[in-house]
């Protein structure tokens, strides 16, 4: 079956829908749920820990391993001449290496990689290698690279309608641009990986990754063996937020590498300040808009250019330059549009996937130029908003798909109503003007997210179902749990399925033995598709056991139902363990294989047409702030929103997810200051200097509620992705921030606010309105 | 050999790493991995355990406290004679149900606040301590502060916040802990009494003298030894620099460095006192140095970071410095030869350089007692307003007579390589009436006294324009009225951005 048929086989149970606990909340509080490092290490287990390059860019000219051989307990030093298989590594395209021994490209760059008896042995090892090197000019400013055309993947575009005569024919037009700073996973858990030969002859690795088919796929091409060789496992990560989706992978390799020559377990942990450096993060870009509109505010043309920050290499870059494109509209129509993105090659470490996958550099374009309207023509920021917002028969993209639901209207209107929209802007407005050194700010933004992997094939997924003679499930599928609570909702779409307690499903570790060819757990589609593959399954043993209770009780097979632990039918009923056990001394199976392919996508990159997303999930978030003029600090006093997750399967995870993108969010627009230095070294390697929010940084008072509307689409249950979407309700912080600032120039200016919001970033803001305030107050 | 209760079991260890963490130790020798590692450098929490220590109460019985540390920057040595409790000791048993929780425990599951589940061994802990410390509820604000070191990159914390009040609406469970600690107490291995508690490793040695005669000769034997007392910052230096020194040296037992009296309003804070164990002495004096010891790292580090290793340390962004400075503090610097007493201020020469010398330890910090007419102000800027670095730290402290300023003491931290006081800006203060314009006037003199850099927490160019915005606060703060026209606002409560969820 590759697409579920809603009606087919109506699930009767009572788990979807309800708030169930974490399905390992209770292991996490008492410290034995174990993550990668917490298994016992196997009898001899090494260590194995990379040396790294002492440059940004150039070359190596000679490598002494002498002194870190030296060391007792270290066994041995590889390096790329020692791979036996491919040595790049690159998801898509080729472009990542697993080691270098010749050019270096970013500033700590895996040279070798040590391998000893003990964890501290092999880092400290690592550090007495001696790499002499001649060193090259690297590329560190995105305006350079742009100016070069110095990109890791070529530029694309997306057109609709002729853009720059609809610019030119508006009333008015503005400009703008942008610096939007990258962000840092900072998982609890960082990267990790355990290697170990496997007894029947291959490697098993376990891994924290979003995506063990690829880490399967890697190891097995740097050892040059088939896919069959190597077993990939992950129960669960200490968070990834797209930081494990291809970063979880290079350690993996390295471990298994160690494994193929040394013949025993070797684990492989990077210390935190060398997972800042050597991971890739959240793209920072540089984008520019124009847009002419009409002395409405309502836009008749735009042009938006964004460009990524890509990093050395390729990584996922493309699609997510691709992915900030889709979404520079954000919720508002563009009757005619260019957007151009550039993918700039820079020397510093790959930048990856983060939550969001490169949508919340393109949408904060649509609230920059939402805010920048409203200050030009001196309106409500919320009332320009609503103007341009997609509607019927104002509902085609720049890349063509038409947008079919319509729910923002009424979900801002009811934000307007329960959060008090106008009443708070004037209670804002007369306290700002007798309020000298403190402003308020106050901002509703909306959320419109593209839900699919835009690169199709992907669009897939697997699950495994073991009903066993007693009743007892087990449940096994593609997807990773990195936290969201992946394996719960599986669990609770598994018991309604068969109507059975949530309590009779169990749920074990994430294996490429179990389920192959899966895809990462990412693009907020866990649920989405490997729900759906696993309600697929259960439907196929629900098949056979109806087939074989029609014909063992001579009963309609319409007249049975699967509920509460029970099937019943015409003649009686029968308990789910006690029909197991008949079915099974019946010889019928009751193991079934489940897989999902997502209908109706299709997208055609090179004419920038098509359908690339099933459905878009929606929020609003309404927040209001405070600004310390004379410092810069900011602080949120009130959050409420709005989210749209059509018919949730579990309400409790789905705010929990709402809330933690949404601080998420709010800590990359405003307290998250990721910087290299002008040597190309990241300058913000850790905690200590750099700060992702705090349990005082959480909204004073923040109301979370979800909106009440079934997903038009066939998605599991006619639920939506939640995992992404909210992220991006941060941006009402940001907007709200500027709000404030711009009540220095009595609302007439908007200062230019790149991210993150830091307080320097924030003074420098409003030092700049008051200066602009001062210039035309008396012109 | 040093000996400690590790849960419900006696430890006793001779033979290890002197600069291995309690972290490591649970992780690497005990199997104990429900601690967890998010950073090792003391900023996440994950590690976050709790530490009892027995105090006299009032009543001059002893009790055992429970606090919350940082497993990753506590070493092995200092747990000497303590009680380590771990995430695995708050519920036993292989298969809890819900009902078997520990109530901190049960909340949390209940207010759906672990999802990937790292962070929270560390945030039961916080929590554990809280309920423990707090027969009721002590308020949104306490909970901020306990948890304020523990950081959670998936839930946004407001599950977390719920999850520390719905704790105690269950039945109250006592914590088993200091029965268990005063039995350990009553069975400790009192044969070597008078020998300095120690650690071995071939050359490599730890020593943890248990008091000051001890301290000064074994410093004076071992001149190049190690100094450290809560570790905050030196175990960071141990296990992310790789340092490995032959001797190290704790302070933190030694029993006249972990005082505190208070003679007649002059304090006299044992270098070894850890903060929790002072700032409320200090607050009875200086209430306006809340704003910096409260955002003085976290909570796990304010239980285990002293003055004397702040000061020691000589970080040019360390706090306390200032603080001192501006508050005309003096140091004694003890020896086996004897004590000599300097200013704080006088301490450092330059980056990470200081006058003492290789026999000497700090072991005391004395804090005059407040002139009557003094008017402090404390402010710290940062990018994140909990457990952050101060891009600029900043007190000011004056005298005043006849409405005219006198012994001003202008100290910053963050602005050059040492904690430096401003002489330009206290010239142009003193003998000046108090009023918002003098700072106003005074902040102009930044630029005589800072040259500041630029580096990854802001611009030269932020910090001297905050530090001149500050001045000027701090003059509307210490005489009430606005610098502008406006005649509507002279609450000084709307001048100062509070943090929105305190």
């Amino acid at each position: 079956m590759r697409h579920f048929e809603m009606d087919k086989l109506k699930a009767q149970g009572g788990s979807v829908g309800q708030s169930k606990y974490h399905e390992s909340a209770i292991k996490q509080v008492c410290g034995n749920a174990n993550y990668a490092d917490d298994n016992p290490e196997p009898h001899g287990c090494l260590h194995a820990y990379p040396v790294l390059a002492p440059i940004t860019s150039g070359f190596i000219k000679s490598i002494d391993t002498s002194k870190a051989l030296e060391v007792a307990g270290v066994k041995r030093i590889l390096s790329a001449d020692d791979v036996p298989g491919k040595l790049d590594i690159g998801p898509v395209f080729p472009g990542d290496v697993l080691l270098t021994s010749h050019e270096i490209q970013y500033h700590g760059q895996p040279v070798l990689v040590v391998v000893a008896d003990s964890y501290a042995t092999a880092r400290r090892a690592a550090r007495l290698v001696v790499i002499e090197c001649e060193q090259t000019t690297p590329i560190l400013d995105i305006k350079e690279a742009i100016k070069k055309e110095h990109w890791v993947r070529p530029p694309h575009s997306l057109q609709r309608g002729n853009s720059e005569q609809a610019i030119n024919n508006a009333a008015h037009q503005l400009t703008g641009e942008i610096h939007i700073g990258g962000q840092e996973h900072f998982y609890l858990e960082g990267q990790i990986a355990l290697a170990q030969p496997d007894n029947d002859g291959g490697i098993h690795v376990q891994c924290s990754t979003q995506h063990p088919t690829e880490v399967q796929h890697l190891v097995a091409k740097i050892l040059k063996k088939p896919f069959s060789f190597v077993n990939v496992e992950t129960r669960r990560m200490g968070g990834a937020f797209g930081g494990k989706e291809t970063q979880g992978a290079p350690w993996a390799c390295l471990a298994a590498l160690a494994v193929y020559y040394l013949g025993c377990a070797v684990k492989m942990r990077l210390a935190r300040s060398d997972d800042f450096k050597l991971t890739g993060k959240r793209h920072p870009f540089y984008n520019q808009y124009h847009v002419g509109f009409d002395e409405n505010g309502l836009i008749e043309g735009a042009d938006v250019t964004v460009n990524g920050f890509c990093g050395y290499s390729p990584d996922l870059s493309d699609a997510i330059v691709d992915r900030a494109m889709f979404h520079a509209d954000n919720a508002y129509y563009y009757p005619a549009a260019t957007i151009k993105g550039n993918r700039c090659k820079v020397n510093t470490v790959s930048h990856t996937a983060f939550r969001g996958f490169g949508g919340p550099q393109g949408m904060i374009m649509g609230e920059l130029i939402m805010d920048d309207i409203a200050a030009k023509l001196g309106k409500d920021p919320l009332e320009i908003r609503k103007l341009n917002l997609y509607k019927k028969g104002r509902d085609t993209t720049p890349y063509h798909q038409t947008v079919e639901q319509h729910i923002l209207k009424d979900m801002i209107a009811q934000l307007e109503e329960s959060g008090d929209y106008w009443a708070r802007k004037e209670a804002i407005k007369a306290f700002n003007a007798s309020s000298p050194i403190i402003k308020k700010g106050l901002s509703m933004t909306p959320v419109k997210y593209g839900i699919s992997f835009t690169v199709q094939h992907l669009n897939q997924a697997g699950a495994l179902v073991h009903v066993y003679s007693d009743g007892s499930i087990h449940l096994n599928h593609g997807g990773t749990e990195m936290g969201q609570g992946l394996n719960t909702k599986i669990a609770q779409i598994v018991a309604h399925g068969f109507g059975v307690d949530f309590d009779a499903i169990s749920i074990s570790a994430t294996r490429t033995d179990k389920v192959p060819n899966t895809s990462p757990t990412a693009a907020s589609s866990g649920t989405d598709l490997n729900g759906m593959a696993a309600l697929n399954a259960v439907n196929t043993i629900k098949e056979r056991l109806i087939n074989f209770i029609s014909e063992h009780f001579e009963v309609d097979s319409q007249s049975i139902v699967f509920k509460d632990n029970l099937i019943t039918f015409s003649k009686g009923e029968i308990s789910f363990s006690e029909l197991a056990n008949l079915a099974y001394m019946n010889r019928i199976s009751l193991s079934s294989t489940g897989y999902y392919a997502t209908p109706k996508i299709h997208y055609d990159r090179a004419k920038g047409e098509g359908r690339p997303f099933f459905y878009y999930a929606h929020g609003v978030a309404l927040s209001e702030v405070e600004v310390d003029t004379l410092t810069g600090e900011n602080t949120v006093t009130r959050v409420d929103i709005l989210h749209d997750v059509g018919s949730s399967i579990n309400p409790a995870l789905d705010i929990g997810q709402i809330e933690g993108a949404f601080v998420q969010g709010m800590g990359w627009l405003t307290t998250e200051d990721l910087q290299w230095n002008d040597k190309g070294q990241l300058a913000s390697f850790g905690p200590a200097n750099y700060k992702i929010p705090a349990i005082g940084d959480t909204p004073a008072e923040f109301n979370v509620n979800l909106y009440n509307s079934a997903n038009p689409e066939t998605t599991v249950f006619r639920s939506k992705a939640v995992g992404e979407p909210p992220f991006m309700l941060a941006f009402s912080v940001w907007s709200a921030i500027r709000n404030a600032i711009s009540s220095v120039a009595n609302y007439k200016y908007t200062a230019p606010l790149d991210t993150p919001a830091t307080p320097e970033r924030v003074l420098n803001a409003i030092e700049q309105t008051a200066s602009w305030f001062k210039e035309h107050q008396h012109g | 050999m040093i000996q400690f209760l590790l849960n419900d079991t006696p430890i006793e260890v001779q033979e290890c790493s002197p600069s291995l963490t309690i972290l490591d130790w649970l992780r690497t020798k005990k199997g104990k991995v429900g601690t967890k590692e998010g950073c090792a450098t003391g900023d996440c929490g994950a590690c976050t355990i709790l530490v009892g220590e027995e105090k006299t109460n009032s009543n001059g019985n002893p009790v055992w406290h429970y606090q919350t540390m940082n497993s990753c920057l506590l070493l092995l040595g200092n747990a000497h004679a303590k009680h380590i409790v771990t995430v695995e000791a708050v519920t036993t048993g292989l298969y809890p149900t819900l009902n078997d929780l520990h109530p901190v425990q049960r909340a949390l599951v209940e207010c759906h606040g672990s999802q990937c589940g790292f962070c929270t061994p560390g945030i039961i802990m916080s929590m554990l301590a809280l309920y423990i410390n707090n027969p009721c509820y002590p308020g949104k604000k306490a909970a901020i502060h306990a948890l304020g070191g523990n950081l959670c990159r998936c839930t946004g914390y407001s599950p977390i916040l719920l999850a520390v009040e719905k704790a105690y609406s269950y039945e109250r469970k006592n914590e088993p802990y200091s029965a268990m600690a005063a039995q350990f107490k009553a069975s400790l291995n009192t044969q070597y009494d008078d020998d300095v508690p120690f650690l071995k490793n071939g050359p490599r040695k730890f020593y943890l003298p248990q008091n000051a005669k001890q301290l000064v000769e074994l410093k004076a034997l071992y001149p190049h030894a190690h100094l450290v007392a809560g570790g905050t910052d030196f175990a960071i230096e141990l296990s992310q620099n790789m340092l490995l020194p032959d001797v190290i040296i704790s302070l933190s037992q030694a029993k006249e460095l972990c005082t505190i009296s208070d003679n007649n309003g002059e304090l006299h804070i044992g270098a070894a006192l850890p903060y929790s164990q002072f700032v409320d002495a200090f607050y009875n004096y200086y209430p306006e140095s809340k704003e910096l010891f409260e955002r003085l790292g976290s909570n796990q580090v304010r239980n285990s970071g002293t003055l004397g290793g702040s000061i020691g340390n000589a970080s040019p962004i360390g706090d306390p410095a200032p603080l001192l400075i501006a508050l005309n503090a003096t140091l004694d610097l003890l020896s086996a030869a004897g004590t000599r007493t300097i200013n704080v201020a006088d301490y450092f020469v330059d980056y990470k350089k200081t006058v003492i010398k290789s026999d000497e330890v700090i072991s005391k910090i004395t804090v005059p007692k407040r002139p009557e007419s003094l008017k402090l102000a404390c402010h710290k800027i940062s990018k994140r307003f909990e457990d952050d670095i101060s891009t600029v730290c900043l007190v000011v402290a004056v005298e005043q007579a006849q409405g005219l300023i006198s012994n001003a003491r202008c100290a910053m931290g963050g602005m050059a390589a040492i904690p430096k006081r401003a002489a330009h800006i206290e010239q142009k203060l003193n003998t000046q009436p108090l009023q918002v314009n003098t700072f106003i006037d005074a902040a102009t003199a930044i630029n005589d006294d800072f040259a500041p850099m630029s580096d990854v927490r802001s611009s030269a160019h932020y910090r001297t324009t905050v530090s001149k915005n500050l001045l000027q606060r701090i003059g509307i703060e210490f005489c009430g009225a606005q610098p502008s026209s406006n005649k509507n606002n002279n609450n000084i409560a709307i001048t100062r951005i509070s943090h929105a969820s305190l």
